[in-house]
């Protein structure tokens, strides 16, 4: 087939696939399955097909409607980067597929969660392949549904539908500014074709107000502050879930369009200072709030917070090749740690890692992908977490002024809180003594689930070396991606030093939890800095409050106007018969009296003449 | 010819349903719906297939009828049909077989199925008519015909405040047609003619500047109740609230369209001067109308009335397009329309099927639906999702573009009302969510206990909603390909704005 009709399969083939199993009825599993995990299939090896066949960039579109002067094309825009991406999306997306068989053997809503999946994994394709902007945001809002939906799946969680709504609020909340900055750019370059838009200058100020508009959907989409809330509550959705959506993909849409829209954002300094202080909170707000976390999924999603805004401090510094470099290592060991959790969670029953302990004698497979799962997201040579974060140092190391410094000395300090809340983890999950009856007889998960984590482990320790292809290199865009010399001693040292403060507190007492240590910030880095409150105060409350206002207003004062012309009617209508039902007396002294005020007009008017 | 057969069928099969038997009656007017829903897609086969091109402002039927009804007095009985009024008419004789089908199987507790049905195929005369009509007396005499039927919908077949909210109806809306029969009759009288196609074609040559300003204001305020637009709302809620299901989804779905259509047609077609003058107040009474809309549904506790007021939001949107006066705005107002019907009137069905069951629509006494009745539960979450504007269903494209057609006019007051416009989407998803979360999730409620399976006459009225709607977002071409160039033509390719200067 060419690759101008598999570039469009890409994302058709998981939809296919989607609108089958969602009109399956909902006891079909193997049906529900066979779906799902021949979509996930079909799309990675369209992937591979052209990641191996494609060179150049190309692109096709069809006209998909006409709006006055602004067409919308549905078509693809493929080139290197983009091939990568949909690399990673089709691999995770296929694992997490065959591990949901095993983990949801017990659900009877299995078929439209496997149908949801694939959905979602089309909604992505589409993100990462479109050529046009306006087909790009149908995809960006269906993976918020999906997300929204797969979240909520489990009905044994009280938790699930509110977090499942606040997800998708408060990224819609920022996709108001993504609407608004694709608006801005299609309306300026008079059509919504990325290449356009690319190519379309713009005035400084439109620029800069288009590019922070659009900011405003990534930092939603992404889990950037201060739109990073939704992030830790979406962990009540299956843990495949979280693997696929909430690490792995979704959240990496937002990097992925700012790499692919480079020009816009670099055009002027402003955005990108704007990434570099978004970069510079997000990352150590994620990793000091992954600290103190009890429940594994939520230091893994502290986690993601904070690996996310190395991203996009490698954006701010210049550097997007080297973001998107982090964000394929990323995908493959998040994943991984997410699908271990889960195992995890599977064989002891609960998220709580004070329910854990020593569990490395059952479950040695578990254990050894996680273990190198956290290398590598520590950042541990020669993982490939070492060379992707090393690579973003760099950068900023590389780059002159005050933004490439600020995202250089948060990235190296985060380094430190990674070892730390990384080292805890392992310790407190595989080491120790077990802490309830359930970790005392651990056992390995089945065949699907077990295998996906293992394969997993191959991208997340040797990707890295990928670096020092110069094929890789310049499919990414970058060139010396591969780094080595005196200056990785730093981060080096500060993660040898978050390693050792975990490993030596946790030594003094292996039952306790080392975050005991943060003392009375113990609350303050769990509760994200009661950033979720300050959002609820500012915002929530007061919308609620003023719509409940503005129905007592429409209630009362604007249909109180209708109501109160119609009764006024009445009453004159009352009033007037009342006038008209006159005894013969009143009629007989109203008809002199009229008489007589007859007569005088007459007279009167009779006399001007 | 096929623009009589369209507007003769229904209305001779009203009278025979009406004489018949309960059963039958019902029968035989579905029928007829059928038969009216075939005929209108063949409202498409064009009288003359290769036209010349005129030119100008001039509207292009595919066909014409235009013959003379009252020589004494001047009125011509003028039809013909484009792309602007084709995809209306399909979507009323689609939702008027719809609800036929469902009043097959299920009759209000007041009886009298047939009269139902009657008076259901009398509704769609007067709207099928309103949409074809060329000529202007022709025009309100259609726009009438709709008020007493349905005012009789609402009256015999509603809810418990039935009285009330049918008379606020029929009051209102006849206000507002006052006042449209003394606009009409300026316009005839400034310039001579009702004849619509000659009026849009000299854009309304013969009235002074007041004159189209006085006329456009007084046919904009007998649209806007219709709509209906922020302030002239207030009848709407009690009137969907306590109509009969297929009320509501007549009543949602093709009548609202008829001021949103007269607008576009009458109002901006004839006297455009005047549009373009009143345009940035209808504007901003259209955001006002998308953000109140909002923000009471955010605040609401009962299901139907909820739906109607997110009517009040998504019309907004409508009129925000159609007050940019370009044809992205236009164009975007007619796709508007066309998903709004789509999408609000299975959301009535649905909301119908649910409180039939449940015998309430309190959001407080329900939830947990989809434990009990896991298909309602996933239909009515698709259609939540649809009105709520996700991409890739049909409600996407209208308020986007609407958007879009904002910020294009360009200048401080049109880009405000532009993102005001994208803030209120944003608290459309929050208002729908919150009903999802409250009826369809959580722990299952008592009164959603027992619910019935679906019955087979409920899928069938609903299915070729759900399909559409996902077609048209996907496929968006197919409403508003046949719409471009009547849109461009209208709007002066591309824009009115610059017209009068």
């Amino acid at each position: 087939m060419s690759i101008d009709t598999l570039g469009p399969l890409l994302p058709a083939v998981p939809f296919v696939a989607a609108l089958l199993g969602l009109l399956l009825p909902q006891r079909s599993r193997t049906v529900a399955a066979v779906l799902g995990i021949g979509g996930a299939a079909g799309a990675l090896l369209i992937a591979i097909d052209l990641a191996l066949r494609v060179d150049e960039p190309y692109s096709t579109s069809v006209e998909l409607v006409r709006f006055g002067n602004l067409p919308v094309m549905f078509g693809v825009l493929i080139d290197q980067p983009t091939l990568l991406v949909a690399l990673a999306v089709g691999v995770v997306a296929l694992a997490v597929q065959v591990y949901s068989v095993a983990y949801l053997a017990d659900d009877d809503r299995y078929a439209p969660y496997a149908a949801q999946v694939s959905l979602f994994t089309a909604a992505m394709l589409l993100v990462v392949v479109s050529g046009d902007l306006i087909v790009l945001l149908v995809g960006w809002e269906v993976m918020g549904i999906c997300s929204y939906l797969l979240i909520g799946h489990d009905r044994r969680l009280p938790e699930a539908p509110k977090a499942a709504v606040k997800a998708f609020i408060v990224t819609r909340v920022g996709d108001v500014g993504f609407l608004l900055g694709i608006v801005v750019l299609g309306v300026n370059a008079g059509s919504f074709q990325i290449a356009d838009v690319v190519g379309s200058p713009l005035s400084t100020t439109e620029g800069t107000v288009a590019a922070l508009l659009l900011l405003a959907g990534v930092a939603g989409k992404s889990a950037q502050f201060p739109l990073h809330t939704w992030l830790p509550d979406a962990m009540a959705g299956p843990t495949p879930i979280s693997a696929l959506i909430h690490a792995a993909t979704m959240v990496a849409a937002g990097i992925y369009v700012v790499a692919r829209l480079y020009p816009v954002f670099s055009a002027s300094p402003v955005p990108l200072a704007v990434l570099g202080v978004m970069a510079a909170i997000t990352m150590l707000l994620g990793a000091l709030a992954a600290t103190a976390q009890d429940d594994i999924k939520r230091v893994l999603a502290w986690s993601t917070v904070s690996q996310l805004a190395y991203m996009v401090g490698a954006l701010a510094v210049g550097a997007p090749g080297v973001a998107l470099f982090h964000l394929l290592t990323h995908a493959a060991f998040k994943a991984l740690l997410f699908l271990a959790a889960g195992s995890v969670i599977h064989a002891v029953g609960s998220n709580l890692m004070s329910t854990m302990g020593g569990l490395r004698r059952g479950m040695p497979v578990t254990f050894w992908s996680t273990t190198i799962g956290l290398g590598a997201l520590i950042g541990l040579p020669p993982l490939a977490g070492f060379w992707s974060k090393d690579a973003i140092l760099a950068a900023a190391s590389e780059e002159t002024g005050w933004v490439a410094v600020l995202v250089f000395v948060s990235g190296v300090v985060t380094v430190l809180v990674t070892a730390w809340y990384a080292t805890r983890l392992w310790l407190r999950t595989f080491f120790g003594e077990p802490r309830s009856d359930a970790a005392r007889h651990p056992h390995e998960p089945p065949g699907a689930m077990a295998w996906p984590v293992a394969l997993l482990a191959v991208p997340s320790a040797l990707l890295g070396f990928a670096a020092f292809s110069g094929g890789f290199e310049t499919r990414l865009g970058v060139h010396d991606l591969a780094h080595l010399d005196a200056s990785v001693l730093i981060p080096l040292g500060f993660l040898a030093a978050g390693v050792l403060a975990a490993w030596l507190v946790w030594r003094r007492d292996t039952a306790a939890d080392p975050a005991r240590v943060l003392g009375p910030l113990r609350p303050v880095f769990a509760n994200a800095f009661y950033i979720d409150n300050v959002q609820d105060a500012l915002v929530v409350q007061p919308v609620r409050a003023l719509a409940r206002s503005v129905r007592r207003v429409d209630e009362s004062i604007v249909d109180g106007a209708v109501e109160g012309t119609g009764d006024g009617t009445l009453r004159l209508g009352e009033a007037v018969a009342g006038v008209h039902r006159a005894g013969l007396s009143r009629a007989a002294t109203a008809v002199l009296a009229g008489a007589l005020l007859i007569g005088l007009a007459a007279v009167a008017l009779g006399g001007v003449q | 010819m096929i623009l009589v057969a369209v507007l003769a069928i229904p209305a001779v099969f009203a009278v025979v349903v009406a004489l018949l038997g309960d059963r039958i009656g019902r029968i035989v007017g579905t029928a007829a719906a059928t038969l009216t829903f075939l005929t209108s897609l063949l409202l498409a086969v064009r009288d003359d297939p290769d036209p010349l091109p005129v030119g100008g402002r001039a509207i292009q039927p595919w066909q014409e009828l235009n013959v003379p009804w009252v020589p004494g007095l001047d009125l011509r009985f003028h039809l013909g049909v484009d792309g602007i009024s084709y995809p209306l008419v399909v979507l009323t004789t689609l939702l008027t077989l719809l609800c036929c089908v469902y009043t097959l199987w299920m009759v209000p507790d007041a009886g009298r199925g047939r009269l139902l049905t009657a008076l259901l195929l009398v509704i769609e005369v007067g709207i099928v008519g309103t949409f074809l009509a060329l000529d202007l007396v022709l025009f309100f005499v259609f726009f009438e015909v709709v008020l007493l039927p349905m005012y009789a919908v609402i009256a015999v077949w509603g809810g418990e405040g039935r009285r009330h909210a049918a008379r606020k109806f029929v009051l209102y809306t006849l206000f507002g047609s006052v006042l449209l029969l003394v606009g009409v009759f300026t316009i005839v009288a400034a310039t001579g003619t009702a004849d619509i196609i000659r009026l849009t074609a000299t854009s309304g040559a013969g009235m002074s500047r007041t004159t189209q300003l006085v006329a456009f204001v007084l046919l904009a305020v007998a649209f806007a109740v219709k709509s209906p637009l922020w302030p002239l709302h207030t009848w709407l809620p009690d009137a969907h609230t306590e109509a009969p299901t297929v009320g509501s989804v007549i009543l949602a779905g093709v009548l609202l369209k008829m001021g949103t259509y007269g607008l576009i047609r009458v109002a901006v077609g004839v006297t455009p001067d005047g549009a373009a003058r009143v345009a940035p107040v209808l504007g901003v009474l259209a955001v006002a109308a998308i953000l109140v809309g909002s923000l009471v549904c955010l605040a609401q506790t009962e299901l139907k009335r909820l739906i109607a007021y997110s009517s009040v939001g998504h019309m907004g949107f409508v009129l925000l397009g159609i007050a940019t006066l370009s044809a992205v705005g236009i164009q975007a107002a007619l796709i508007g329309n066309i998903a709004h019907g789509l999408i609000t009137g299975l959301l009535f069905f649905l909301a119908g099927a649910i409180k039939d069951r449940a015998h309430t629509g309190d959001l407080t006494r329900l939830g947990g639906l989809r434990e009990t009745a896991p298909t309602l539960a996933g239909i009515l979450g698709f259609a939540a999702i649809a009105s709520l504007g996700l991409p890739g269903l049909a409600g996407f494209w209208g308020e986007a573009f609407a958007v879009v057609a904002s910020f294009q006019r360009g200048g401080p007051l049109w880009t405000v009302l532009a993102v005001a416009a994208a803030i209120g989407g944003a608290v459309t998803a929050a208002y729908f969510l919150r009903l999802l979360r409250k009826v369809t999730h959580g722990p299952a409620a008592p009164s959603v206990a027992s619910m019935p399976r679906l019955s087979p006459a409920e899928f069938v009225s609903w299915a070729p909603l759900i399909v559409l709607t996902l077609v048209v977002g996907l496929l968006p071409a197919l409403v508003l390909g046949m719409a471009f160039d009547p849109v461009w033509s209208l709007t002066y390719d591309g824009s009115l704005v610059w017209f009068s200067r």
